[in-house]
């Protein structure tokens, strides 16, 4: 086996020749280690590949170049909102008063850093509704465990110590009963109405003593609003329970909806989602937290204070025992709310609610093209929010073509697929989520990719089932990879040179 | 709108396609009682403006210090290279390799990643990353007991506080146990766990433990017996846990060296910017047995239908968006990106560059050790360290302040971070890396010597300053 084709790339470790070094750092006296007892040295140097500078950089130059990402096309990866990542973000997070600036320092030497989160928690409360945000979370899912975990505290807090379950739909990401798991909790799975909403009679069949949570994505998982979410929020109320937002979908709702108004006592906001922040190739993200005055006293330590003089420091260890204590080290993922923070400040009360009102009308624009069409099977006709379910239910039917086939042919077309297989609630979905960054023109051509590979289908469905034909790899044995898992490159003894000091 | 392709026309065109006349109609569904108030935000700000209030804020902080400060947060040499590869728009602007054909940059750096790791740490499956190294300590926690069915998790008090404070959080929330284990007092072994302690804690029959948790190097700096741990924490049927600083393995024991049948650890060590706590990289590995417990994503080598070698993300089996409620973990989104700029920095510097960044920082701290003892200023414990120690200096609160309006960023009062550790209520934790300077160790201990001296004369420290150094 080797590797082949124009761009891909030998491993890192196969460019290694013995002694091909970079002169980066200086040599450090002969002696620097010898106080260090034998018994805690490492005998030889790890087996790291030795490869020169041009070496290294065409080695990830290439790579990079075997990568669909936003900045290469188009990525309607719904759930994911794969929007315009800013370039002045970036120089933001990079000027050095913030990249080079310790996590321990004094407050005194970071005041631009702490004004900046806690400017970010005032917007984050603005687009919220909720009185108060935490920004520690390092991504949604940390997030909803910390959410989860304050509900736990709260219903602890008041010696109501039974309360087991949370309640979640079956159309929810699969982070949310995994959460509940982690949170020494159950998880009770409710089915959605026929129409995609949420089953209300189902619900307050499942409410009672042994509610902890209610945990809802709005819009859904489906892309819809969920008109019942009031009555829903009444009834949980009604039961003692908390209701939690999962904030995935924020992008379909600034400026439209608040949580907090409506009700809902917790919400996570992924910024790596609404605000613009980097996906980074599956991550970092960051989960601020948002909550309701009930839940306030349990938020994570440390949280950024504003004192009567207009500075700003952090709590101190101890300072407010009610703290369910620490999700992570240090303060939390600054370099990623520098990004949308700087995201926000453009954006504006105006720019905000725009982004909502241009993301929904793409997403709306694009599932009326679709259906025009005919190709594919909408289950949910009406008006969606952000994104839309698309289904290739009947092509299957009619020529064995699945919508795994079609999203592998699209990548032959230049698109990146959208999410597949996902909500778990639909046969053959397509979840499409276009954002509001992508123009008419895009929206059409990948619209006509669509209906075009329809076509295919019934014409030449060997063509769509081996797709994609384009891409650097054809479709990988999976089973295999998992059979055999192969998870590291294994250097071969004698590969290293010893250290010549 | 500031990224919005839009123009009024376009909105028209696709609204005239939807039969509608305003967007307001595509929000109908939300009803009446549930619609929001106006966001009460600032108007929009352009680019222009932005830069110069982001530039105002940076310029806010100080990060022309004299630092001594590492207590788990390092500062180490970036070649120009690394951040030059990060900032192409292919690998930040990608997301989660969903799609593994348009994928494969993303996958292939992940398994070298995998495998980089892999050979700093001496264990063989490396997870594709987490948040952070208090974070990865957690999972490691929860996947020992998962692994052995017990509840109880053993951490030595010498493990870094906020990693103790986390891991708190997790285990309570999954309704475990978890136990501190003391330090010696004093003596040679002064400030590592204390092995008797942890020995008899392990023989405690009515609450077997599952995972005992050290630090290497410790979180004061000091090299733990970590061989002696881990034999006894498998002689009672637990797992062993090596907190890990990824730099120091260049030159210490890896893990798979005593035994450890997980590493955990944060990567920012590894080349990436302190900012302010983060975005970090969370390391966490482990031997091959336990490879159905780790959670996370992992990428593995394979091929395509034409023989192509290629990558994929695999035993997905163990994962939130498949197994939901019964899944490893909730991690799903994780710290890809700093994987990658934890590779490139490390294909930089390669074997020797490593090493040789290692040993600076060794050689630096020793050259500050004997600075620091010129004046006066002991370390607090007699063991083995690596860069970083403990010094005792009285009223260290007031003379950490003092040294600041001075320019030195005198290391961590130890107490503001840790009030519970008696013996070190007068300690400040100080460390040297590579790009500490003799001029700064210098500066340091000259400063330090005035601000004593003043202090025990009794003057108030703050009329006792002289001109600026």
């Amino acid at each position: 086996m080797s590797a082949s084709g124009p761009r891909l790339q030998p491993s890192l470790f196969e460019l290694s020749r013995p002694g091909r070094r970079q002169d980066k750092v200086p040599h450090p006296p002969a002696d620097a280690l010898d106080r260090i007892p034998g018994e805690h040295r490492r005998a030889g140097p790890a087996g790291l590949p030795e490869v020169n500078e041009p070496e290294a950089v065409r080695h990830f130059v290439n790579l990079s170049q075997l990568n669909h990402a936003i900045d290469t096309g188009f990525y309607p990866l719904g759930s994911c909102t794969m929007k315009w990542n800013p370039k002045v973000n970036e120089w933001a997070a990079r000027l050095p008063g913030f990249a080079q600036l310790h996590p321990l320092v004094p407050d005194a030497v970071a005041q631009g850093t702490l004004q900046l989160l806690w400017e970010l928690e005032q917007i984050l409360i603005e687009i919220s509704g909720m009185p108060a945000v935490t920004l520690q979370p390092a991504a949604g899912a940390h997030g909803e465990l910390t959410g989860i975990l304050m509900v736990r505290e709260y219903h602890e807090s008041r010696g109501d110590m039974n309360r087991t379950d949370v309640l979640v739909p079956d159309s929810a990401h699969g982070t949310n009963p995994a959460t509940a798991t982690m949170a020494g909790l159950r998880t009770v799975s409710i089915k959605a109405a026929k129409d995609g909403g949420i089953d209300l009679d189902a619900f307050r069949a499942a409410l009672g003593p042994q509610t902890a949570a209610v945990m809802i994505t709005n819009p859904s998982t489906m892309g819809l609003f969920e008109s019942r979410i009031g009555d829903l929020v009444e009834a949980v109320h009604a039961v003692g329970a908390l209701a939690y937002m999962d904030g995935a979908n924020l992008n379909a709702i600034l400026g439209r909806f608040k949580p907090g108004e409506a009700g809902f006592d917790v919400m996570h906001i992924n910024t790596h989602k609404t605000f613009s922040t980097p996906h980074g190739g599956g991550g970092p993200g960051a989960g601020p937290v948002a909550v309701g005055e009930k839940l306030e006293p349990f938020l994570p330590a440390p949280r950024v204070l504003r004192e009567p003089d207009g500075t700003f420091r952090l709590e101190r260890v101890g300072e407010r025992p009610t703290s369910i204590g620490r999700m992570r080290s240090f303060v939390g993922s600054t370099g990623v709310l520098v990004r949308a923070y700087a995201y926000l400040r453009t954006h504006g009360a105006s720019g905000l609610a725009e982004i909502t009102d241009d993301a929904v009308l793409a997403a709306n624009y694009l599932k009326d093209r679709l259906a025009d069409s005919g190709a594919y099977d909408i289950p949910f006709p009406g008006v969606c929010k952000h994104e839309f379910i698309a289904s290739a239910m009947s092509i299957k039917k009619s020529t064995g073509v699945r919508t795994l086939d079609i999203a592998k042919r699209l990548l032959d077309h230049g698109f990146h697929a959208p999410t597949v297989y996902f909500p778990l609630t639909v046969d053959e979905a397509m979840l499409i989520e276009p954002t509001e960054t992508e123009s008419i023109e895009t929206l059409d051509a990948f619209a006509d990719a669509l209906i075009e590979i329809a076509r295919e289908a019934a014409s030449d469905p060997e063509t769509v089932k081996g797709a994609p034909h384009s891409a650097p790899v054809r479709r990988l044995d999976e089973a295999g990879a998992a059979r055999n898992p192969n998870l590291r490159w294994r250097v071969a003894a004698g590969d290293w040179t010893p250290c010549p000091d | 709108m500031a990224y919005g392709p839009h123009t009024p026309a376009d909105r028209q065109r696709m609204l005239s396609a939807l039969g509608m006349t305003s967007v307001d109609e595509l929000f109908a569904d939300i009803p009446e009682s549930l619609r929001s108030s106006p966001l009460r935000l600032d108007p929009p700000e352009p680019e222009q403006s932005l830069m110069a209030r982001l530039g105002g804020l940076a310029a806010r902080n100080r990060v022309d210090l004299a630092s001594f400060l590492g207590a788990g947060a390092y500062r180490h040499f970036s070649p120009p290279m690394v951040d030059q590869i990060l900032l192409r728009g292919e690998w930040y602007t990608a997301y989660t390799p969903y799609q593994p054909e348009v994928s494969q940059g993303t996958l292939q750096s992940i398994y070298e990643y995998e495998s980089l790791i892999a050979e700093l740490v001496g264990l063989d499956v490396v997870s594709a990353s987490h948040y952070d190294g208090a974070a990865a300590t957690a999972e490691a926690a929860l996947m020992t007991c998962r692994a052995t069915g017990r509840g109880r998790v053993l951490v030595s008090r010498a493990v870094h506080p906020h990693y103790r404070q986390v891991l708190r959080t997790y285990v309570d929330g999954a309704g475990l146990d978890v136990d501190e284990i003391p330090l010696v007092v004093a003596g040679p072994a002064g400030g590592t766990t204390d092995l008797e302690e942890l020995a008899r804690m392990l023989a405690d029959a009515d609450h077997p433990v599952a995972g005992v948790i050290l630090a290497q190097p410790s979180f004061y700096g000091l090299l733990e017996p970590m061989a002696q741990a881990s034999r006894r924490s498998h002689d009672a049927g637990a797992l062993f846990v090596a907190v890990v600083e990824p730099v120091s393995l260049a030159v210490l024991a890896p893990p798979g060296g005593y035994g450890a049948d997980i590493a955990a650890g944060e990567g920012q060590s590894l080349g990436i910017p302190p900012q302010y706590g983060g975005p970090y990289l969370g390391i966490l590995a482990c031997t091959e047995p336990l490879l159905r417990q780790l959670p996370g994503r992992l990428v593995g080598m394979t091929t395509d239908v034409d023989g192509k070698r290629a990558y994929v993300m695999t035993l997905q089996a163990r994962e939130q968006h498949i197994r939901r409620e019964k899944a490893a973990s909730n991690i799903c989104t994780n710290q890809t990106l700093l994987a990658l700029a934890a590779s490139v920095w490390l294909a930089a510097l390669g074997p020797h560059g490593l090493r040789d960044v290692a040993a600076m920082g060794a050689a630096k701290a020793a050259e500050l050790e004997a600075a620091l003892a010129a004046i006066g200023v002991p370390r607090v414990h007699a063991g083995a360290y690596l860069n970083e120690f403990a010094i005792r200096v009285p009223n260290a609160a007031a003379v950490h302040r003092e040294l600041l309006s001075r320019g030195v960023l005198a290391g961590l009062v130890v107490a503001e971070v840790v009030p519970d550790e008696p013996s070190l209520g007068d300690a400040l934790l100080v460390c040297t890396t590579e790009i500490t300077t003799s001029d700064e160790i210098i500066a340091f201990a000259r400063e330090l010597a005035g601000v004593v001296a003043t202090l025990a004369a009794g003057v108030p420290a703050a009329e006792a300053v002289g001109a600026p150094a």
